[in-house]
């Protein structure tokens, strides 16, 4: 008799689904990981006396609503904000606001609206197939098994369905970037940058690279999957952690935090259990890993136990990221240029160009800080006054592109880094340094360190075609199996990949009790 | 920059100046990228220097790799299929290793030399397999190659003629064994391994070594009739005992470019070489699973009618090709026309009786032999000096 | 009078091959050419006295051997003369040499990495894996996969099946290798910097991508799909220059009674009634026709010399949005001498084979971010030969003639057009890479013809000078070649067809285009197929 069915490793978002999942249908099921909090990158913490933030993942847009209803997280505590217009800074003041199919500034012009709202539809009827892939394990193509066949039959249905021009439209585009099918659509240089950063966001490629449109597609996800569309999680991020935690906990699961699991164990040819940092053991009949595939192979198996092979595919697996975070406690209400007080609860993004945004990208692949970046930005405290003392706020941005490894380290770049992007942010809001009361550079390094991600990759991973759907995250550890018996991955590196979705925690609990192995 | 001076595309071995001083046919081949001869003077009685007298065969081109370091064993435990904790200090063992697939990349021999201390004796270059393997594992890995110069001193009177060299009870050496002497003052190594079937050993040096080594052996060996042999004669022997030869007998996998053109270890007749008993090693869930389905192919050991060599041949059962040779000779010894095969199962077992399509020509007129074959359990040529300690003086 | 049975317009390879196999079948067949010479950018040019240049195109490797045979081009003067060789020149003074012989190649790479020098045997039999599964499909049309026609299903099946046999991981490793970068592709095997840029420069050459772009690796596979004599991934040089390849295409063409018609500006396609029924030329003269097969770029052909009411809106729209950008530039140079490299004896070998100054991915890439910022790169690209050493045809005795492919060159600078002074300025970034590595190369320079995208466009007709005609972007491929529901060769309007390096299987002197549209062309007519199948590639 094992201790438990399954041990997850890993209370982020996707190992407490997973779990709460599992638990749901009557498993014996412990979640552990080393953070004293759970959610893992959905997380709060306190920047300053009084000051909290989401200091990882900041907006929820793409988490599947199925899953809130499953595990009925509302009555666990999970309130999410009113949904978000993104607002596109623009040098003048005059900003454009993307409003669901609505445009309105910065002197859009009619095309690129008629245009915006047929991109818009056609986008719309691209991710309803994805949604077929993406709530089902990756199909394998050769030993597709008949479930395999039954998505696969599902596509080619819905491409069918979607008509000749749609269908070719999808073959054409599926691989090319986001750069040019901007500019085949729009003329609006704000509109294009704004919505290609979308295609660029926890990625290690600019607009320009290919497959940027797949990456545009897996966050335009956010459409079937989530109807409320980008919104913030009030309490900060963390709060979904802990109405996770509660719902896996009412299912029945046992979530322990603070205590990290030091190594998978395995005895013979399976996975027996995992040993934790505390010097206990535990046994289960499958462990399941939330965390990222080099840090579950390399780090928390060990490559030995691994055939060479399989090893060398975990060793060329790529986590590079350049993606960073920039962290504010403000005095007061920052001012932007053009937009009213109201307007700061949106989105608000700085991406001049698309030309701008590969700009940025360019020093990154050569481990330089380059000299301007582009931004997302949330102002939490706008919409949830209980982040921030009265009257004063929070202001978290996602940064790219910044290296993971400058030349002489992160030391010696992090205060000129971080006055430059104040700099660049001041061009917009000025006046905006002499509010700050604290602030920080989380680098991917940092993001590493403290998620435990490889690369400080958001998604586990890089999210390029050649590691997604069924190569994710290679071949011959797909479909939530890994090459080792009673080893499985339920995390982001798994299909369908990151940005707090939750599906791989929820298709891998559904894989492993439709494999039957915890009967 | 250390760009060769001479830009030649094939490189001397230690021994090349006495090499090339003995090559009276002055026929080359290219091993490794190696000028090496394909004979000296004549091939079957080279040949025959290793069944009778002693042939010596330079091995310098083979590729040495030096594994150290506290996970070495477990290291090698994981690469290859057999278990190499059970090969002691100063033992050889003869291994193969495979893919994760289960399918054969090489074949060579581990040379344990100390604990933690091992040389891997490879057909093919390792270096880049090797690297991976090394992933979670603390050793070191050295390409020794070029370090490192050999010789194969095989045959009746070898032990005889290296206890002159200074080898002082060297037929106490079982097979397999490693012992260790001095020559001119460095370290000289010296195992009772090689390719032949025959009583012999392997002498290895430095390269600085190895002009003088070669001189003295031929100096002293004279009376016991020592003979140079080139690939061609060693070709024969290897065939006539049963050893398999890489990119002849199989491709090696990570070579392979078309679908199911490897080979498993089962496919080649090694299944002796595979210990299921240990825990993880590469190819290990992959062969698992080939021994409770079935394999492909069965390596066969022909014994063929006549003395027209099947080189290439197809295997007939009736009307039906089941196979084909991939190595074959007439083997003057046992006075057998020997070959291997890759036979599509379920044909090949032991005592199956099949038929050799063979082709030769006499005068430019060629002859369609189908020859009948029957398939043996080893090979025919395995003499009581091959296993005798202590070794018979001659 | 001007009347014939097809009209092919533009005389470069394909449409020679196309108008070849058309005349054959027993057409009567004009081909018709805006310049006063035939070829294309297939052509060697006498621009400089007593040297010829090949100022386009510059290497044979594809030009499918499957056609040179049918349709006997060794009869009719050309001869494709491999060459070995090849070198990456570094900045520390040493290089990186390609030597055709295994092992000694393996000992050149071994000076930089034993690893490495091994890791080539897989990554050789990698790309070979890949290139078995692409070959197959060269000299045939690419099925259409919205299609429900039985030919169309039977080749998707047999396709399916060459993808299915390689076992799941095979399958996935395949999908893999055709939507990576070549330089992830290439670091899963190498750790040397110059041998990765050495390989890595196939993966870009043509097309307006850098290293690191997604897709590119496939782009490295169009470089070795080829082969001379059987050897796949060998390259050669036509004796005489590529235009011998134009030229032996000629007389074939001829030999069937086919006629070739030069300086002759093709305005604009005639349709009556939704038919294809000749051309008319800029001078006013019309060919008549009921087959009119378009050698001309997809964008110049739809846009260009169609009128836009004869087209549906959809042809319009993805003739737009075609990708075809100008991302190379070219430097012919007549040299009074050889000359001499960094750290290489002048007698060896390498020097006759392709020659790059790009020591690392990083240098490549930031080429390509010159290009993406609309200048021609600083620290460029090179892909130099100098046939000389191959072939004494193409300059007098003792004398060179220098071939040096410039990767990159946008096709506006800073989105203005290119200048006479940005001409010099790209030309002088292309010399002094040269002369960093050669200390005597200024000195022996006679003559220099310098090719901007501009000149190319203007030149030969390649829309902003891609040499493609259009990028080797998956989204640009097979039945996606030039544009899904119009990859078979057929245009929108009855008796309009398409040949040029713009359809499957794309540029590079294959001409498989030209050959495969002849098959359709004349399976629509009904008549017996003069086009021969590809040889069996196992």
């Amino acid at each position: 008799m094992t201790d438990y069915d399954a041990i997850i490793i890993g209370a982020g978002h996707n190992g407490l689904i997973c779990g709460a999942y599992l638990a749901k249908a009557g498993k014996r099921v412990l979640v552990v990981d080393g953070r004293e909090q759970p959610g893992g990158c959905a997380s709060t913490r306190e920047l300053a006396p009084g000051f909290r933030l989401s200091d990882c993942a900041q907006w929820l847009q793409q988490f599947d609503d199925t899953i809130v209803r499953d595990l009925d997280l509302k009555s666990a505590g999970l309130k999410l904000g009113a949904g978000k217009r993104t607002i596109a800074l623009q040098a003048g003041g005059d900003h454009l606001t993307l409003d669901g199919d609505l445009l309105r500034g910065a002197g859009i012009g009619t095309k690129d609206q008629v245009n915006f709202q047929s991109f818009r539809q056609q986008i719309d009827v691209f991710s309803k197939l994805m949604l077929k892939l993406y709530r089902n394990r990756a199909p394998k193509l050769v030993d597709a098994d008949w479930s395999d066949r039954m998505t696969l039959m599902k596509l080619g249905l819905g491409l069918k369905l979607m008509g000749k021009e749609n269908m070719q439209d999808l073959m054409r585009i599926a691989l090319i970037n986001i750069y040019d099918v901007m500019n085949e659509n729009f003329d609006h240089e704000g509109l294009k940058a704004a919505l290609a950063l979308d295609a660029i966001t926890g990625t290690n490629m600019g607009p320009r690279s290919p497959n940027t449109v797949y990456t545009y597609l897996h966050r335009a996800m956010g459409g079937p999957l989530q109807a409320g569309g980008v919104a913030q999680v009030m309490g900060g991020m963390g709060a979904l952690g802990e109405a996770l935690q509660a719902a896996a906990e009412r299912c029945g699961a046992k979530v322990q935090l603070g205590c990290a699991v030091e190594k998978i164990v395995k005895e013979g040819d399976r996975v027996t259990g995992v040993s934790l940092a505390d010097g206990s053991a535990l046994t289960a009949k499958v462990v399941i890993s939330s965390a990222d595939p080099t840090t579950t192979f390399r780090d928390l198996l060990g490559y030995e136990h691994l055939e060479t092979g399989m090893a060398r595919r975990v060793a060329q697996y790529r986590t590079r990221s350049g993606t960073a975070k920039l962290h504010l406690a403000l005095s007061g209400l920052p001012a932007f240029t053009g937009l009213d007080a109201k307007a700061l609860s949106q989105r608000l993004v700085i991406a001049p160009t698309m030309d701008a945004i590969e700009s940025a990208f360019n020093p990154m692949k050569y481990a330089e800080c380059g000299p301007s970046q582009v931004f997302d930005i949330s102002i939490p405290s706008v919409e949830d006054s209980s982040l921030a003392p009265e009257g004063q706020h929070v202001l978290t941005a996602l940064v790219h592109y910044l290296p993971y490894a400058p030349d002489g380290g992160w030391e010696a770049h992090r205060q000129a880094t971080l006055d430059n992007l104040m700099r660049q942010l001041e061009a917009y809001a000025p006046g905006l340094g002499g509010q700050v009361v604290a602030s920080e550079l989380l680098v991917p390094p940092d993001l590493e360190a403290a998620y435990g991600m490889a690369g400080g990759n958001w998604h586990h991973g890089e999210l390029s075609i050649d590691q997604a759907l069924m190569m994710r995250p290679f071949p011959g550890s797909t479909q939530y199996r890994t090459a080792v018996e009673g080893l499985y991955l339920c995390g982001a590196g798994a299909h369908p990949g990151g940005s707090l979705m939750g599906l791989p925690g929820r298709n891998a609990a559904q894989e492993i009790s439709k494999q039957g192995v915890l009967a | 920059m250390n760009a060769p001076q001479r830009d030649t595309m094939l490189l001397p071995t230690p021994f090349h100046s006495r090499v090339e001083a003995m090559c009276e046919l002055n026929d080359w081949g290219n091993w490794m990228g190696y000028t090496t001869p394909n004979a000296f003077f004549d091939v079957e009685l080279e040949y025959f220097a290793i069944r009778s007298t002693t042939g010596v065969f330079d091995l310098s081109p083979m590729n040495k790799y030096r594994i150290t370091g506290p996970d070495a064993e477990a290291f090698l435990n994981r690469m290859v299929t057999r278990n190499v904790s059970k090969l002691g200090v100063n033992r050889v063992g003869y291994a193969v290793w495979c893919n994760d697939a289960g399918q054969v990349m090489d074949d060579g021999t581990i040379f344990r030399l100390g604990e933690q201390d091992f040389r891997l004796c490879s057909y093919q270059r390792a270096d880049d397999w090797l690297h991976w393997c090394t992933l979670g594992f603390d050793v070191t890995i050295t390409n020794e190659s070029e370090d490192i110069a050999g010789l194969a001193v095989q045959g009746p009177t070898s032990c005889t003629v290296l206890t002159l060299l200074g080898c002082a009870g060297l037929d106490q050496l079982k097979p397999f064994g490693i012992a260790h002497f001095t020559f001119e003052g460095a370290p000289m190594m010296v195992s009772r391994t090689g390719f032949t079937g025959d009583l012999g050993y392997e002498v290895w040096v430095a390269p600085e070594q190895a002009e003088a080594l070669w001189d003295q052996l031929f100096e002293l060996g004279r009376d016991y009739l020592i003979k140079p042999i080139g690939s061609y004669a060693l070709d024969i022997a290897r065939i006539e005992a049963g050893f398999l030869q890489a990119h002849v007998d199989f491709v090696p996998s990570e070579e392979v470019v078309r679908n199911g053109r490897t080979r498993s270890p089962f496919e080649l007749g090694l299944e002796w070489l595979v210990d299921f008993s240990k825990p993880l090693f590469n190819g290990r869930s992959a062969l698992l699973e080939e021994k409770a389905k079935g394999s492909r192919y069965r390596f066969a050991m022909l014994d063929i009618e006549g003395n027209k060599p099947a080189e290439h041949s197809f295997i007939m059962k009736g009307d039906k090709v089941v196979g084909t040779v991939t190595s074959a000779a007439w083997c003057p010894t046992v006075k057998s026309n020997l070959a291997y095969a890759q036979i599509e199962m379920p044909h090949g077992a032991v005592g199956d009786e099949l038929v050799a399509e063979i082709y030769y020509q006499r005068e430019l007129h060629w002859t369609r032999l189908m020859a009948p074959c029957r398939v043996i359990g080893g090979p025919l040529f395995n003499p009581q000096r091959r296993r005798q300690t202590p070794a018979p003086p001659f | 009078m001007n009347q014939y049975d097809a009209i092919v317009i533009g005389a470069g390879h394909n449409g020679l091959t196309n108008g070849a196999y058309l005349a054959k079948a027993g057409l009567k067949v004009a081909v018709l050419e805006r310049n006063p010479y035939i070829g294309g950018a297939t052509v060697s040019r006498e621009l400089h006295k007593g040297w010829y240049y090949s100022n386009c195109s510059y290497v044979a490797s594809l030009l499918r051997p499957e056609i040179t045979r049918d349709l006997e081009l060794p009869r009719h003067g050309l001869q494709v003369v491999p060459f070995g060789g090849g070198a990456t020149f570094m900045r520390n003074g040493d290089h990186l040499g390609a030597y055709s012989d295994h092992d000694r190649h393996y000992r050149e790479i071994a000076r930089h990495s034993k690893r490495d020098a091994n890791a080539y045997d897989r990554y050789a039999a990698d790309t070979a894996r890949q290139t078995k599964l692409i070959r197959p499909y060269l000299l045939k049309t690419a099925p259409d996969p919205t299609s429900l026609k039985p030919r169309d299903l039977r080749d998707l099946l047999e396709f399916a099946k060459s993808f299915t046999s390689m076992g799941e991981e095979g399958l996935l490793d395949t999908i893999k290798f055709w939507t990576a970068s070549v330089g992830d592709y290439l670091n899963e095997y190498f750790e040397t910097d110059v041998l990765k840029a050495h390989l890595a420069g196939s993966g870009i050459i043509g097309t307006a991508l850098g290293v690191y772009s997604p897709g590119t690796a496939y782009v490295l596979l169009h470089h070795y799909m080829g082969d001379v004599d059987g050897n796949v991934g060998a390259w050669g040089f036509a004796r005489g220059g590529m235009g011998a390849i134009a030229d032996a295409l000629s007389k074939s063409f001829q030999s069937f009674g086919g006629e070739i018609i030069c300086d002759a500006n093709v305005d604009e396609i005639i349709v009556r009634d939704g038919q294809a029924k000749g051309v008319a030329l800029k001078d006013g003269t019309e060919y008549h026709a009921d087959i009119v097969v378009s050698n001309l770029d997809p964008k110049r052909t739809f846009l260009d010399i169609t009128n836009p009411k004869d087209l549906p809106e959809d042809v319009l729209h993805k003739a737009r949005n075609f990708k075809i950008r100008g991302s190379s530039g070219k430097l012919n140079i007549a040299l009074d001498g050889l000359p001499v490299f960094d750290g290489l004896d002048p007698r060896s070998r390498l020097m006759a084979g392709d020659l790059h100054f790009s020591d690392s991915l990083e240098r490549q890439e930031r080429a390509y971010d010159d290009w993406k910022n609309g200048t021609w790169s600083k620290d460029p690209y090179l892909d130099m030969m100098i046939p000389s050493l191959t072939d004494p045809t193409m300059a007098p005795p003792g004398k060179h003639m220098m071939s040096v492919f410039v990767q990159y060159a946008p096709p506006k600078v800073e989105g203005r057009d290119w200048t006479d002074e940005d001409k010099d300025g790209f030309e002088k970034s292309v010399i002094d890479q040269i002369a960093n590595y050669s200390p005597n190369f200024k000195d022996l320079i006679l003559h220099c013809e310098t090719r901007t995208p501009r000149e190319i466009e203007a030149e030969v007709g390649l829309t902003e000078g891609n040499i493609f005609m259009g990028e080797l972007t998956f989204d640009q491929l097979l039945f996606n070649r030039p544009f899904p529901g119009y990859a078979q060769y057929r245009g929108p309007i009855k008796g309009m067809y398409m040949c040029s390096s713009g359809t499957h299987p794309g540029g590079g002197v294959m001409a498989a285009p030209g050959a495969n549209a002849a098959r359709e062309i004349l399976m629509d007519l009904k008549r017996p197929n003069t086009v021969p199948g590809g040889y069996a590639d196992d």
